[in-house]
């Protein structure tokens, strides 16, 4: 399952499952992360799912490299179970306030707005990873005619709750933050909420997400 | 009950509660934080009689100017730090590794850090500090943390209590080395650079920019030639990771990184090396120097058996 563990450093291990970016592989991920989880191991101290790779960080008082090695090589994952599911919905506004990148990407794409949120709307995207800034979810993929790059020069400050667009991939910013995906609109939506320390996340890998578009109406008056 | 408190006259350039950090969070995207120096954050509470873990202040550079009320405290500061105590009659030039006291209306002045960029304050109490995660440790991105995770600001006040009241007076013969030297195990990319890109790597000199603060640290040198991709697929990041992007200057990740990053990763600093590693200003020039794994767990081992026995001898 896993093609290859690695040291990242001197207290952590890195856990290679390919090079290539699909749910089939990073569902593997998501097990893996879960299972370990579980098993509450005393001495790992943070875990990173990302697409391929699995960060196992530990407390080099505690352990090394060699024991949590053979400890996670030795590990049962049960590879039957169906991944635990949630689908959300996030509600999206496109006013020309908030969809700050749609003419750049009309270019970039050379295809109209319309045919943009047309794509986009409503479309089911898997949540892949969460990260970079707390809560911030990586979601896929987006269809060909909808990847473009990040812009050349990355904004200074991205506004909370922008939804953004990069290669295959889509995402929201939770807070405020530099950032260079293309912005196609902005969620009233909570996506991080640190006050909830059991589950501050609203998607977590493996969850299914749809965009849904709403009105500037709709938008302000999402959270009275 | 009696509230004692610092009133802030001046907060200082980046004065944040800090304590251990808080553990597994990357995967929703939180990183550790906590004190960015953690043997100088440990000796500063058990100079006060605490245990190593409580929350203190963090400052770097310019520290903060605080205006005490309340009954008699002990307070000390670790790092390299001038720093000034206002007394009614007198000023008393302080000095770090030593505690000292606070009485009504005594002024503590931080100066500023020599040469070195973090500076720690404990008090002997509790500082009245809300938990996140079981950590009190500010991360200014997130807002997670004391004070609403924010830097401590101009004009507020800051209480304490539960004082312990049996004060003796506490001393530490320590000096803080600095290294110019930082070891480092080659990262899970190291073969993206050019063999004269690697050879630069570990044979040159690189200058610490302007640009570092607790998320990273950003170096200036001879560019490292990438032959492979200047991208990776995004993936999990640690503290000490050090990343060089397409314009060939590394960034090494510092406590409160990004827990993702999409640049491939040279090296990593190893972990007896963080702590000095942080305390180095910009302008300083470093070199990397090359160990196996075996080697910095050695290290790591000698360096917490150090702090262990520098903080028994408190």
């Amino acid at each position: 399952m896993i093609k290859n563990i690695s040291n990242l450093g001197d207290a952590a291990l890195y856990c290679d499952f390919g090079s290539e970016v699909n749910k089939e592989i990073n569902s593997k991920v998501i097990r893996y992360f879960k299972s370990i989880q579980k098993e509450n191991i005393d001495g790992i101290n943070n875990l990173t799912p990302s697409y391929n790779k699995l960060i196992i960080s530990f407390d080099l008082r505690k352990k090394n490299f060699q024991t949590i090695k053979k400890l996670i090589e030795n590990l049962d994952i049960t590879n039957d179970d169906e991944l635990e599911t949630n689908r959300i919905k996030i509600p999206v506004c496109c006013d020309e306030n908030f969809s700050l990148d749609i003419k750049r990407l009309e270019e970039k794409l050379q295809i109209t707005r319309d045919k943009i949120y047309e794509k986009f709307f409503g479309k089911e995207f898997f949540c892949y990873m969460t990260g970079f800034i707390a809560g911030m979810p990586f979601l896929g993929d987006l269809e060909n005619e909808l990847q473009a790059k990040r812009l050349e020069t990355p904004r200074v400050k991205v506004p909370k709750g922008s939804v953004g667009l990069t290669e295959q991939f889509a995402n929201v910013y939770t807070f405020e933050s530099p950032g260079g995906w293309n912005i196609i609109g902005n969620t009233p939506q909570v996506i991080f909420d640190s006050t909830n320390e059991n589950n501050p996340n609203l998607i977590n890998p493996g969850d299914v997400v749809t965009f849904e578009q709403i009105t500037k109406e709709q938008y302000y008056n999402y959270n009275e | 009950m009696n509230k004692n408190y610092f009133e802030i006259k001046r907060a200082g350039i980046n004065t944040t509660f800090q304590d251990q950090g808080r553990g597994n969070l990357y995967h929703i995207g939180i990183p550790f934080s906590g004190a960015m120096d953690n043997r100088n954050f440990q000796i500063s509470n058990k100079l006060v009689g605490n245990e190593v873990n409580f929350p203190i202040i963090e400052f770097a550079y310019q520290g903060p100017l605080f205006k005490y009320f309340g009954e008699k405290i002990n307070f000390a500061i670790t790092g390299d730090v001038k720093f000034l105590i206002r007394k009614k009659n007198n000023v008393i030039e302080g000095n770090c590794y030593q505690s000292f006291n606070l009485e009504n209306g005594d002024e503590l002045d931080i100066i500023s850090t020599n040469k070195s960029v973090y500076g720690y304050l404990a008090v002997s109490g509790e500082f009245d500090v809300n938990y996140q995660w079981s950590s009190c440790s500010v991360n200014t991105k997130a807002n997670i943390g004391a004070n609403n995770g924010k830097k401590i600001e101009d004009g507020q006040k800051i209480y304490i209590s539960n004082i312990n009241k049996n004060l003796s007076d506490k001393k530490l013969n320590y000096i803080n080395t600095k290294i110019e030297n930082i070891r480092v195990i080659e990262g899970t990319n190291f073969d993206y650079f050019s063999d004269e890109g690697k050879k630069i790597f570990f044979e040159k000199e690189f200058v610490i920019s302007k640009l570092s603060d607790r998320m990273g640290m950003r170096l200036e040198g001879p560019k490292i030639e990438n032959i492979v991709d200047t991208n990776i697929k995004s993936e999990g990041l640690l503290k000490g990771v050090i990343q060089v992007p397409a314009d060939g200057n590394p960034i090494i990740m510092l406590s409160d990184h990004g827990t993702i990053g999409g640049y491939p990763k040279i090296g990593v600093v190893i972990s007896a090396d963080y702590d000095k590693l942080v305390q180095l200003t910009p302008g300083s020039k470093i070199k990397f120097k090359k160990v196996e794994l075996a080697d910095a767990e050695t290290l790591f081992k000698l360096y917490d058996l150090e702090t262990q026995n520098l903080i028994s001898q408190i």
